[in-house]
């Protein structure tokens, strides 16, 4: 069991708009007031998406103007100073042409040299956007030489996730923080409302506390 | 999104008969169907920027709606619609969304891409 190093070049490789709130937000913004550069590759503006605000405010055509600028609003309440939207089609990153999907991560990776990648577990992260991310992330580090390889700390939620890999190996506590990770989770309004978060202070509250504060990873294995 | 307005709707589909459009149909139960609720079985299908003419068009029921399209070489069909935008005149959206607001079924048509 390991906690989360001090790293200063984070690059994060997730398909959606929100996937960075719930799981890494809190890490990342103690990250940044650390000193560390975080790059966010989002894959896609979550267009796809069947929730369009409760009760819904956007439609199919409008949710992805939505969505960005939900986006941009969490990466701000982060603090994370570099957001590339990559343009891939939200449903389809499992059928998109691999080359192509590897080819823009690997131009990523090298322009970025990060010391840690975060992105989802292949096989253990339930949608399968985020099952084809983390595994175009780790088939594109792996043709790295494995001197070069930076680690690879990934997100995973699937039912049978410690079955069969085992516990997370990396944890954070981001209990100070939780002021950032609300407000990043809240920007996305047109996907979550969550009652326990509104309200004044609520990141100072025992049960959010205890849901929120801490944040886990399971580091890849290369074969 | 507005609570779908039968006639306006009807008028809409009316006014583009028989003229090349660009159609995305949707349905689906969500990604996280079945890691929810292992009950559940999850399912979702789309097309998007097919191009199709209907000969003939109708919303039916009492809502929530169901739109039926006669096109040269077949049928579009949806049921469950509850919503549209109507505000948008370039395109006309039709979206079903359940009892949480979250989408289950789409029909959108427009006389350019989506």
């Amino acid at each position: 069991m390991a906690t989360f190093q001090p790293y200063q070049r984070i690059l994060v490789i997730l398909p959606h708009p929100d996937d960075e709130a719930f799981g890494l937000s809190g890490t990342l913004a103690k990250a940044i007031e650390n000193g560390a550069h975080v790059t966010y590759g989002c894959l896609t503006l979550g267009e796809m998406g069947r929730t369009m605000g409760i009760p819904p405010f956007a439609n199919r055509v409008t949710l992805p103007k939505f969505r960005q600028k939900e986006l941009e609003e969490s990466c701000l309440a982060i603090g994370i100073q570099d957001l590339r939207l990559l343009g891939f089609h939200d449903k389809m990153i499992e059928f998109e042409d691999q080359d192509k999907l590897d080819e823009t991560l690997d131009a990523l990776i090298k322009e970025v040299a990060p010391e840690v990648i975060i992105t989802f577990y292949p096989g253990y992260s339930v949608h399968p956007d985020h099952d084809a991310t983390g595994a175009a992330v780790v088939r594109t580090v792996g043709r790295l030489p494995a001197n070069e390889r930076p680690p690879v700390l990934c997100l995973a939620f699937s039912r049978n996730t410690v079955e069969n890999i085992g516990e997370p190996d990396v944890h954070n506590d981001v209990n100070n923080f939780l002021e950032q990770k609300i407000a990043s989770v809240l920007a996305h309004r047109s996907q979550f409302q969550i009652k326990e978060l509104e309200g004044p202070d609520n990141w100072k509250r025992k049960e959010v506390r205890e849901r929120f504060g801490t944040e886990h990873f399971w580091t890849y294995k290369f074969k | 999104m507005q609570l779908i307005n039968q006639k306006r709707v009807q008028q809409r589909i009316d006014a583009w008969k028989d003229q090349s459009l660009y159609v995305h149909v949707e349905m689906t139960s969500g990604a996280y169907a079945a890691h929810n609720d292992s009950s559940k079985h999850p399912a979702a299908t789309f097309i998007t920027n097919a191009v199709i003419h209907y000969s003939a068009g109708s919303i039916a029921g009492e809502g929530p709606y169901r739109v039926g399209l006669k096109a040269a070489t077949g049928w579009i069909y949806s049921e469950g619609l509850t919503h549209w935008d109507e505000l948008d005149e370039e395109r006309l959206i039709l979206a079903g969304h359940d009892s949480q607001g979250k989408l289950v079924v789409a029909l959108q048509l427009s006389p350019s891409p989506f």
